[in-house]
């Protein structure tokens, strides 16, 4: 029987000829991921599994990029504990503030991820590097220190949901809206356990940067991984970031999938996610009236370069409403000076809008922009949970970088088609 | 090796987030997690919780970030097992990983209430109502979960399969 890309990546890094789904297996690791919430609970974990050093200090990330810059005394001790790990093991990969930017990004940019590799992070939006050609998935700090002691991990091999992608996106839409109406269309569990495997000829028109948002969300369906083919775009950006060569799996002709969807890009609108569920989404012409507090735009999911050059063409020569705030959080400090380069930033405070260096902070309601009793945010991260961003009975709607910088500009929901006619 | 307790019923989609909120992850002690548990979904939880209860939900139980902080919350708090009709894929290997049992069963969730009296039986699958006197049947674990499990968790797993090798 055929495999998916997926299965072929576990079964290599298993030095397995074949997997099946259901299968549990021990794979070979190529990087492992932590931050400063997550590898202070796996530095305890890690004397524990009778190692006396990291399997390999190249192929072990360590990223203070949640509660940092420190947002607190407890996060300045997290961070530090991480500081003096990556001492004491010698890692090669410790991204401190100042080199530091948000992991899901950095990563990539810093060619730490490659076409074929076998990733786990002990982050959730680890996921984002299927976009590269790789099998990556969050796990926990167990995992974690289990990873970096042994450099292998367990993983039951899953099945697939093909999502079969023609056309191309209209004006002001982009990967965001499609991982959104996905979400949707499928619920918060919609892949639970499984891998969601990108093909067809509209694959070719999506940038890096709309798979990387794409694979980041694949978590926000219940799904174990999502990835896309190898094809000039992926070898393009890996031509620039990564030394090592491409190793590119195809999935087989004959691989079994539980289920394919057909979509159509050019059809997908802006679509926005409601409280308290990414599932709960609506069309940017259904949202109704909606007045907001706040506008963050940047994370792992939305705080590349397109994302705010995106943003910019929106906000360009507009106010953020008085009644607004909008944050704005480039993901890496290369991206960053990029921004200021191209004049982005000159876009953004002019027309109102704060600049902060990366931070994974606002996104899980951890520090610089934290949301007050009944204020409601527009933000382009990943999740809106019941006090994601704040107080219990605050409100995030998730949504692209324009419909976010539309938002800002009009104080209410707002669709980028009609800011921009408006001018 | 069994469980038995009161249990808390939750339904669809109990995420991290309401687990253990984010602002609390700034410390990995795992008493003070304990304390915060449940706390956005349930303030009454932790005023409530017994050693030995259990935690019963319906679909995607654990979904959201991977901080192993939540299930570390919920065993610190007392709770002896977790039984829902699935689970998010992180929370579940976390759980196990740190030796909180977890089990998915849709009859059992047809059939426990709050407050029910639920005992468990992890080596047979078997979930006993005493309250209502009915019995359900979970899925074994495969054998080589069952090996991490009596192992204590995946550090002594990898450190016993080391020894072997």
């Amino acid at each position: 029987m055929g495999m998916t890309m997926t299965q072929k990546i576990l079964a290599h890094h298993a030095k397995l000829d074949s997997v099946r789904v259901g299968q549990l297996i021990m794979a070979d690791l190529d990087m492992v991921l932590g931050n400063d919430i997550t590898a202070p609970v796996a530095i305890n974990e890690f004397p524990k599994f009778g190692q006396k050093t990291v399997f390999d200090k190249d192929k072990v990330a360590l990223v203070p990029d949640h509660f940092s810059p420190n947002k607190d005394i407890k996060a300045a001790q997290q961070c530090k504990a991480l500081r003096m790990f990556a001492g004491e093991h010698g890692i090669t990969n410790y991204f401190d503030v100042g080199q530091m930017g948000i992991e899901h990004a950095l990563l990539p940019e810093k060619g730490l991820v490659g076409a074929g590799d076998l990733v786990i992070g002990a982050d959730s939006h680890t996921c984002t590097y299927g976009a590269l050609g790789a099998f990556s998935t969050g796990v926990g700090s167990t995992d974690m220190a289990c990873g970096m002691a042994s450099g292998q991990a367990w993983f039951k091999v899953p099945s697939a949901i093909k999502f079969n992608l023609t056309g191309k996106f209209s004006t002001h839409v982009s990967g965001k809206d499609l991982i959104l109406h996905i979400i949707g269309m499928i619920g918060v569990d919609g892949a639970l356990y499984q891998s969601m495997e990108y093909t067809g000829e509209g694959v070719a028109s999506l940038t890096i940067d709309d798979r990387f948002t794409i694979c980041n969300m694949a978590i926000e369906a219940g799904a174990k991984n999502g990835i896309f083919p190898v094809d000039d775009v992926t070898l393009a950006y890996l031509g620039e970031h990564c030394q090592r060569t491409p190793v590119i799996y195809e999935a087989d002709s004959d691989a079994v999938y539980e289920r394919v969807i057909d979509i159509d890009l050019s059809k997908v609108k802006s679509t926005v996610s409601f409280p308290h569920l990414p599932s709960n989404t609506r069309y940017i012409d259904e949202v109704g009236e909606i007045r907001i507090d706040q506008v963050v735009i940047g994370s792992c999911t939305n705080g590349h370069i397109s994302d705010l050059r995106e943003a910019a063409a929106i906000l360009k020569g507009h106010k953020v409403a008085p009644w607004a705030r909008c944050l704005i959080f480039p993901a890496t400090q290369k991206i960053w000076k990029q921004a200021m380069n191209e004049g982005l930033f000159d876009i953004f405070i002019d027309s109102g809008c704060a600049v902060s260096t990366p931070t994974c902070g606002p996104c899980l309601g951890g520090h610089m922009g934290i949301l007050a009793e009944g204020e409601r945010a527009v933000s382009t991260t990943n999740r809106n949970f019941v006090g994601r961003m704040g107080h219990v009975k605050s409100e995030v709607y998730l949504a692209s970088p324009s419909v976010a910088a539309a938002s800002a500009i009009k104080g209410y929901i707002a669709d980028p088609a009609k800011v921009q006619e408006a001018r | 090796m069994q469980a038995k307790g009161s249990v808390f019923r939750y339904g669809d989609n109990i995420d991290t987030d309401v687990i253990i909120p984010a602002r609390y992850l700034n410390t990995s002690d795992h008493k003070e997690l304990a304390m915060h548990c449940m706390e956005d979904i349930d303030a009454e939880f932790i005023t409530q919780v017994k050693q030995g209860d259990i935690i019963v939900a319906d679909k995607n139980f654990g979904c959201g970030s991977s901080r192993e902080h939540a299930p570390i919350a919920i065993k610190e708090s007392g709770i002896s097992c977790v039984i829902a009709r699935t689970f998010a894929r992180i929370f579940y290997r976390n759980s196990l990983n740190i030796g909180l049992p977890i089990l998915e069963c849709e009859e059992a969730c047809d059939g426990i209430k709050a407050g029910d009296v639920v005992r468990v039986d992890f080596s047979t699958g078997l979930i006993t109502n005493e309250t209502s006197g009915k019995v359900f049947q979970s899925e074994p674990f495969p054998p080589f979960m069952q090996a991490l499990i009596q192992a204590g968790g995946l550090a002594p797993y990898m450190v016993e399969k080391g020894e072997k090798a």
